[in-house]
């Protein structure tokens, strides 16, 4: 697998999962290049950098001495590698842009845009078929949420309204040979929600619909239970010993009213128990799809570099190559 | 003990109902970072205004199936319907966003039949306005126009509730018909339409360096059929330039006024409130008026007086006691994680209200199941006016 697509619903977590999956494929001495097309400068705050500029930079080592690279492609520059590669015309660039000819290549255009950011892509993934010195040996693409995703990556589609012949066409077609190819797989974030995952297997179904090839699904930020089943079905019930549990804690030592504390603790297990109930439930959904699924764990202390190489060597222990 | 649910944030506190009491708030925009909830947000904000006896029109982007089905949404046909089963004397109709349809109505409405007709088979408008960035953007706009207009016009509504789109980022949907307009209006479309005009008109310096020379590349990069689509597009909604102009700026103008009202949501996490922090700038930059944040989906604590430390220490001392002891224990440990996961979310809702002191606040907890029904849209309203 060369190109790795990221998508997931905001707030899913879709930019710390990239960023994992780019630390976990690089173990082992090798090399991954991470890039983001969204112009937030994800990347740069994950892995606690300044702002980083278009240009591909180390942002972190991995056990094993592999590196992850970061990319963050903003379309204006892209579409001025574009001229340059294609028809050495970088320097129409400046005039281009006076006139708001390069604005309206990549804001107003339909689709343009996203011609011009997978179109980057691709030209990496070209880069390892032609064994060039500076190929990576992944790229994952920290790519739009769901809702977009199947229309970012079928650009075919996108331009045929804006060019149907042409240079842009052949260009698109160009970036679908390498999207739609064995050579590259889209994995889908999401939280074991209803509405996530909902979104995950209606964004699963349209990807087909495209022909573009679904990857893993990579489930995140789950809370597995802390409870027994039947400690789940006391908890749901309202049935835990809590005369007990005030007894254990008195002898443990807790400051506060043990019946009040037992009580407060009861009211959790059962907010616990629902959670648990919903992850199982939606669990369900998700095996249905019959896909490799990866699980992530919460990290309550939220994520840092170090969250970051727990939840790499986690896709590891999962199988991640 | 401290209240479930409750972050005691250091802001003031929103008061949702003191907003919806204020009869000359007639427009309530939700905004903020995708997945934070906006949606169900501004449905329940709207439900509760309508059984406060406000006649109201929600217009929501992309709701989730189950939450348009909640509202009665079964049908994207850019129409408000009414919503059944409001309690009081209040209104509340409900509408899902067709951009499209949006836009081919402001096309009717400013050409005539003839020339309408010609705009809309173009290639280039049909993949412009079908095509999810801007548009969206730009229509949602439009049609909180169009619904304003009407509100005014036939005192159908008296407040008017919305919902903006996942945008790459959340400010776009007030660039969009400002960066629309001036492309519509802007040098590069007098230059690509030239030739149909007559040559040399706003060509300016461009004509020095060669006009030849400068098609020549555009047709190299984008396909001379796409320059004769956009030049035939252009020249056709030519006359409507104006119209396209105008209402972009009526509906920034809209935004400003006093009687709009800005709810930013975010979730407790970093990059949701990172976003919240741009729109708050973003907003007063603008002048427009913002009513506050919501923050949604934070963590329950019950038992909040007793600390992870606490809990955890609590904890060890159990660990090797008998069955009880062990599920107390484990309690302590749920308990321990569940102030961990607090305590971050209090952090970051802190730095907020620090880097945007006096910016009022009200929380939502987390829901163990999404919103399906009215009464699950009145819970949400109760709990955001609960401050």
């Amino acid at each position: 697998m060369a190109l790795h697509v990221v998508s997931g619903k905001g707030g899913a977590g879709k930019t710390t999962v990239a960023a994992a999956l780019a630390l976990a494929l690089a173990h082992d001495g090798k090399r991954t290049l991470l890039m983001e097309v969204e112009g937030r400068q994800g990347i740069a705050q994950l892995f606690d950098t300044p702002p980083l500029p278009y240009t591909e930079r180390k942002v972190a080592v991995s056990p094993g001495g592999g590196e992850v690279w970061a990319l963050p492609v903003d379309p204006h520059e892209a579409l001025l590698d574009y001229l340059e590669i294609f028809y050495n015309l970088r320097r129409a660039g400046s005039v281009l842009k006076k006139i708001g000819a390069i604005d309206f290549a990549t804001t107003i255009a339909p689709g343009l845009r996203d011609v011009l950011l997978t179109g980057k892509a691709c030209e990496l993934v070209r880069r390892i078929e032609k064994n060039a010195p500076d190929a990576y040996q992944a790229i994952v693409l920290d790519a739009p949420p769901t809702g977009r995703i199947a229309k970012f990556l079928n650009v075919n589609s996108e331009v045929s309204g804006l060019a149907k012949v042409g240079p842009i066409h052949k260009h698109a077609q160009l970036v679908m040979s390498v999207i739609a190819s064995p050579r590259t797989a889209v994995h889908l974030v999401t939280l074991l929600e209803e509405m996530p995952v909902q979104e995950t297997i209606d964004g699963v179904a349209e990807l087909r619909a495209d022909g573009l090839p679904v990857g893993g699904i990579f489930v995140n930020m789950t809370r597995p239970s802390m409870l027994s089943a039947h400690q789940l079905v006391q908890a749901r019930a309202g049935t835990l010993p809590l005369d007990d549990i005030a007894a254990a804690a008195a002898g443990a030592g807790v400051r506060l009213d043990p019946a009040l504390v037992a009580a407060a603790l009861g009211q959790e297990a059962e907010d616990h128990a629902a959670r648990v109930d919903l992850e199982t439930r939606e669990r369900l959904r998700i095996d249905e799809l019959d896909l490799p699924t990866f699980t992530l764990p919460m990290i309550p202390d939220g994520i840092d570099l170090g969250a970051l190489y727990e939840l790499a060597l986690k896709l590891r222990s999962e199988g991640v190559r | 003990m401290t209240v479930r649910g409750r972050v005691a944030v250091d802001a003031p506190a929103l008061r949702i109902d003191d907003l919806l009491g204020d009869r000359s708030i007639r427009i309530i925009v939700c905004t903020g970072a995708g997945g934070v909830g906006k949606t169900t947000t501004a449905a329940a904000i709207a439900l509760r205004a309508a059984e406060q006896g406000r006649k109201v029109c929600v217009l929501t982007i992309d709701p989730a199936r189950r939450l348009a089905q909640a509202m009665g949404l079964t049908t994207l046909d850019n129409t408000p319907r009414a919503v059944e089963g409001i309690d009081g004397s209040g209104t509340l109709h409900a509408m899902m966003l067709d951009m499209k349809r949006t836009f081919d109505e402001v096309v009717e409405a400013h050409s005539d039949p003839d020339r309408a007709q010609a705009i809309l088979d173009n290639p280039f408008y049909q993949s412009l306005s079908s095509s999810f960035a801007g548009t969206q953007e730009y229509m949602a706009m439009e049609k909180l126009g169009q619904l304003r207009t009407e509100a005014d016009r036939d005192g159908t509504w008296d407040l008017i509730v919305v919902d903006t789109p996942p945008a790459r980022n959340a400010l776009d949907f007030l660039d969009a018909p400002a960066r629309l307009g001036s492309f519509l209006d802007g040098r590069f479309i007098r230059i690509l339409t030239a030739p149909a005009r007559g040559a040399g008109r706003g060509i300016g310096k461009i004509a020095v360096m060669g006009f030849g020379l400068f098609t020549g590349v555009l047709s190299k990069i984008l396909g001379a059929q796409v320059l004769s689509d956009i030049g035939t597009f252009v020249a056709a909604i030519d006359t409507t330039f104006g119209g396209f102009r105008e209402r972009a700026d009526a509906t920034y103008a809209l935004l400003q006024d006093p009687g709009t009202s800005f709810v930013v949501v975010a979730t407790p996490e970093r990059d949701a409130l990172r976003e919240a922090s741009y729109f708050v700038e973003r907003l007063k930059a603008d002048s427009m008026p913002l009513a506050g944040l919501v923050l949604n989906r934070v963590q329950l604590v019950t038992l909040g007086d007793m600390s992870e430390e606490e809990a955890i220490a609590s904890a060890d001392r159990l660990e090797d006691g008998d069955d009880t002891d062990q599920l107390t224990a484990t309690l302590l440990r749920l308990h321990a994680q569940r102030q961990q996961i607090a305590g971050r979310q209090h952090h970051l809702a802190e730095r907020f209200t620090a880097a945007h002191a006096g910016v009022p606040v009200t929380t939502v907890p987390a829901l163990a199941e999404d919103v399906h029904d009215l009464e699950g849209l009145r819970e949400v309203g109760h709990l955001l006016a609960d401050a």
